[in-house]
């Protein structure tokens, strides 16, 4: 798997760059505020974990560097220019990949249709040119079965997938196409132990072969097994931004189970 | 004494026995087309039998021509049912075509070439406000469609009579430019005693071209991918406005031809015609095992689809019986497709065992 990635991150990029840089961004739906005053740095070579229970903004600070809803506030600073991204496709030509919780796969479509969807190789520039259709089947299954997925086969449309499968064949993708920046929604949530692993040690590579990783997850176990920085998330704002070296998992764990919430509400119970 | 007894090692279960190949049947039962196969051939059968004057060749090209007619549009819109999308205007649009052209060329006596150009960027320009609108407001496009479909009939019926008086074109087959365009779009090679109708042959090509935009290039991947999932298809930078617009453009383009076969074949068309072939198109694309909820199908089945129509709606006639009959039929097909495409999709999409 390591191959892969170092076959595909960008040559340019070195440890400790500057992929992604939000200052105070901030991002209104009409009058709900879902994120206020967040400052994130990706770096190359780093995984930010984003933790933050249900509702917190994770998803909305994701959709905002992937290119699904645009911030209106603050500034999104991608290799040090200010962009604004309107789409997911101006995301992806930037080099950024997502792999969604909730937006995976197209469930009728086989499985390599689908790792190549928005990505698809073809004979020439020409909008009618063939798809290489035998080339795509081809890296789709390899790329499955490094992450130790083997399809029964790769003609078979993605719904007919386990939920886990799915969300490695969109990893898998990701992987594949995201040459600087790897943001990952939530990617342990829908799996078992073993194939959290495989998505932990993927994490851990694209760190390695120098690609800024972005890890979403409310699990803080996992968030700390790769994480180089945290960002706790707390309806909308940031609670904890902290470095790896400043933080410990209990510290994390105790913030996500509700933090000082918790000591109160243990005082409470107890004096009740 | 000691024995030591070799033991090959266990071979480790190889990823690769993972793996089976599908058996024929559940490949062949996988594909949207097989159904309206089946059904195409039972029903050819059940005509060969039951209704003599079917069993000729020009017959045969009678309902192939038939078939053409309704073909040609049938394939745009299963592409755009594919795509997630209805287009209820497609009927009403064909004669929109056909009429902007005969009126706005009789009335300005300039060559008709001009006339068709002109209603092609007309029928573009439909379509594009079909599908920009859909896109643009979120409103479910069968409503949209439904809208334009109403514009349109009574645009034509009113805007025919206020220039002719009357509800039919003017007949344009004196003017300049007819030769030609009847030539393209209504010619008939006469082979022995078969008579060929061009529109046959545009309809293969366009179906031909159809199958291999939807499934071997770029642009037919993000097609099933618009109309299976929108949101994931976004999300993975597909252009998704910008496809279903391109699809619905594709009606207008492909209904702009046929009324330019009706116009040029017939020379006089009437303003009232035209409404209730766009269920028509729907039918044969749902015949054809395209989904109504989309993502799924192919240019191929629509075309068995719109086949099955023609040869239902010509053997009725060649069996003798009461054409009146033939809507009924035309609903049973219906019915029957949508039940046998549920299954199929349920077969193709749950979890094999095995």
């Amino acid at each position: 798997m390591t191959d892969t990635l170092h076959e595909h991150a960008d040559p340019n990029l070195h440890q400790g760059d500057s992929l992604i840089q939000m200052v105070e961004v901030g991002k209104t739906y009409g009058a709900i505020r879902a994120l206020k005053g967040i400052n994130l740095i990706v770096n190359a070579g780093e995984v930010t974990c984003v933790l933050g229970d249900n509702g917190a903004g994770k998803s909305t600070l994701i959709k905002i560097m992937s290119g699904l809803h645009p911030h209106n506030e603050g500034d999104l600073l991608v290799d040090g220019q200010p962009v604004h991204l309107a789409s997911p496709r101006e995301s992806l030509a930037h080099g950024i990949a997502t792999v969604y919780q909730d937006l995976a796969v197209v469930s009728l479509m086989e499985v390599w249709r689908n790792f190549f969807l928005g990505s698809e190789m073809t004979g020439s520039k020409f909008p009618l040119s063939g798809l290489k259709v035998k080339e795509m089947k081809q890296i789709a299954d390899d790329e499955l079965r490094k992450m130790g997925i083997v399809v029964k086969d790769i003609n078979q449309p993605i719904g007919t997938l386990s939920g886990g499968q799915r969300q490695c064949v969109a990893i898998a993708r990701a992987v594949y196409f995201g040459a600087r920046v790897l943001i990952l929604d939530e990617p342990t949530a829908a799996l078992g132990v073993k194939q959290s692993g495989v998505v932990l040690k993927y994490t851990a590579a694209a760190r390695d072969a120098g690609l800024g990783v972005v890890f979403i997850t409310h699990n803080p176990h996992h968030a700390y097994l790769v994480g180089n920085h945290f960002i706790i998330l707390k309806l909308g704002q940031t609670v904890l931004d902290k470095k790896r070296s400043e933080v410990a998992l209990d510290e994390l764990t105790r913030q996500m189970a509700g933090g000082d919430e918790l000591t109160e509400l243990s005082h409470e119970l107890q004096g009740g | 004494m000691s024995q030591t007894v070799k033991t090959p090692p266990t071979a480790a279960p190889s990823e690769e026995s993972n793996r089976v190949t599908l058996g024929l049947s559940n490949r062949l039962l996988a594909r949207p087309e097989v159904g309206a196969l089946v059904a195409a051939v039972v029903i050819f059968i059940f005509f060969l039998i039951v209704a003599p004057s079917f069993r000729s060749a020009p017959s045969f090209f009678t309902v192939l021509y038939q078939a053409s007619t309704i073909g040609i549009v049938a394939v745009a819109v299963g592409m755009l049912m594919i795509g997630g999308e209805f287009d209820l205007s497609a009927g009403v649009l064909v004669t929109a075509a056909g009429l902007f052209n005969a009126m706005f060329c009789y009335q300005l006596g300039i060559n008709l070439w001009v006339g068709a150009l002109l209603s092609l960027i007309l029928c573009l320009a439909i379509g594009f406000l079909n599908g920009y609108l859909t896109m643009r407001t979120g409103i479910p496009s069968f409503l949209i469609t439904l809208g334009t479909f109403f514009i349109l009939q009574g645009a034509n019926l009113g805007v025919t009579k206020l220039i002719t008086g009357s509800v039919s074109s003017p007949n344009i087959d004196q003017m300049d430019g007819y030769a030609s365009l009847n030539f393209v779009f209504a010619h008939t090679f006469q082979i022995g005693a078969v008579q060929l109708n061009i529109t046959v042959l545009w309809w293969i090509a366009f179906v031909a071209l159809a199958q291999w935009i939807l499934t071997r290039t770029r642009i037919g991947n993000w097609i099933y991918a618009v109309g299976g999932n929108a949101a994931s298809a976004r999300a993975v930078g597909v252009p998704v406005t910008r496809v279903k617009v391109g699809l619905f453009m594709t009606v207008g383009f492909l209904g702009w031809f046929t009324g330019m076969h009706y116009l040029y074949n017939f020379n006089v068309l009437q303003a009232g015609n035209g409404v209730g072939n766009e269920f028509l198109y729907i039918i044969a694309a749902v015949v054809g095992g395209t989904l109504m909820t989309g993502g799924y199908g192919n240019a191929i089945g629509v075309a068995i689809g719109a086949f099955i129509f023609g040869m239902t709606s010509l053997c009725i006639v060649y069996a003798g019986w009461d054409p009146n009959w033939f809507k009924a039929f035309l609903g049973v097909m219906l019915l029957l497709a949508v039940i046998v495409n549920l299954y199929i999709k349920k077969l193709s999409t749950t979890r094999k065992v095995g």
